[in-house]
């Protein structure tokens, strides 16, 4: 992880990636939103409604996965002050707080026509909404942060923090039984049929490699703004 | 089948919020890097600045 603490070095190898990831996850995004909607039969309750699970379930998984990702950068940032964990972790804060709204917004649409309900108080649209609630506020201390460390490190402390959430939201459907149906995706298989389980997987990863890609670009434009910034200061001093 | 009928704008407004944000992202990812490195760059140019 070391081998990364060097900037220049970590933009030599993040940037080949970059393209390779937004690629790719733009294939494989079309390839499994192709296959959503035109090839994978409808539910035999829902009908086509089913098929907003192609973009649900990736921005869900994406909005939590943000989320650990923060939480995973600000460990390295205050235990081992990593000197890239803090970028990484402002990098990743807009595309989860993204996902997480697109879940939200993409599950109220679902849930009009299933549950009759645009909204409801349910146990996993609230703790999902908290995230979305925890991304706003970590981008605004972030922010305010800055290039200050102790600001810095009450943004990764909140970043460790607010990682309580994501068990809350896992568990919420086994704890609190309300409108949302329970866990259907599990390690050890799936309650949805296959014929309409092929395509989530290809659409997640499309989505998943994009977010990386995403991430890579905006720790890219970090360094190269405080790269500009160092240099002014020099030239100003001089 | 009525319900299968009404179901597609769900499904294209869904879908719709989806990629609308996903492309608005990208976008707005790739045109800040190409400015922050351009602007990088231009410093690194200079005369008399090492790189």
């Amino acid at each position: 992880m070391h081998r990364f603490a060097n900037p220049a070095r970590f933009v030599r190898f993040a940037r080949p990636l970059t393209a390779w990831c937004g690629w790719a996850g733009l294939v494989l995004t079309i390839m499994g939103l192709a296959g959503g909607l035109a090839l994978s039969p409808p539910d035999y309750l829902q009908g086509d409604t089913v098929r907003i699970i192609y973009i649900h379930v990736p921005a869900a998984w994406l909005g939590m996965a943000g989320w650990a990702g923060i939480a995973g950068a600000s460990f390295a940032q205050l235990v081992w002050r990593h000197p890239l964990a803090h970028i990484a972790a402002r990098a990743t804060a807009v595309p989860g707080a993204v996902y997480a709204a697109i879940c939200l917004i993409t599950g109220s649409i679902w849930g009009r026509p299933t549950w009759g309900t645009w909204w409801e108080w349910d146990g996993r649209l609230t703790s999902m909404l908290i995230l979305f609630f925890l991304y706003l506020a970590y981008i605004a201390l972030a922010q305010a942060a800055g290039r200050e460390e102790g600001g810095q490190r009450i943004a990764a402390i909140f970043g460790l923090v607010g990682a309580i959430n994501l068990p809350i939201i896992h568990y919420s459907v086994l704890w609190w039984r309300t409108l949302h149906q329970g866990e259907s995706i599990g390690l050890t298989g799936s309650t949805i049929d296959s014929a309409i389980l092929w395509p989530l997987p290809i659409a997640t990863l499309g989505f998943t490699l994009i977010f990386l890609s995403v991430v890579l670009m905006r720790m890219r434009t970090m360094l190269a703004d405080a790269k500009v910034e160092a240099r002014m200061k020099r030239l100003a001093s001089s | 089948m009525t319900a299968a009928f009404h179901a597609w704008p769900f499904v294209a407004g869904a879908y719709a919020v989806a990629l609308v944000g996903t492309g608005t992202l990208l976008g707005w990812s790739i045109v800040a890097l190409r400015r922050a490195e351009r602007r990088a760059d231009a410093l690194d140019r200079r005369p008399g600045q090492e790189s």
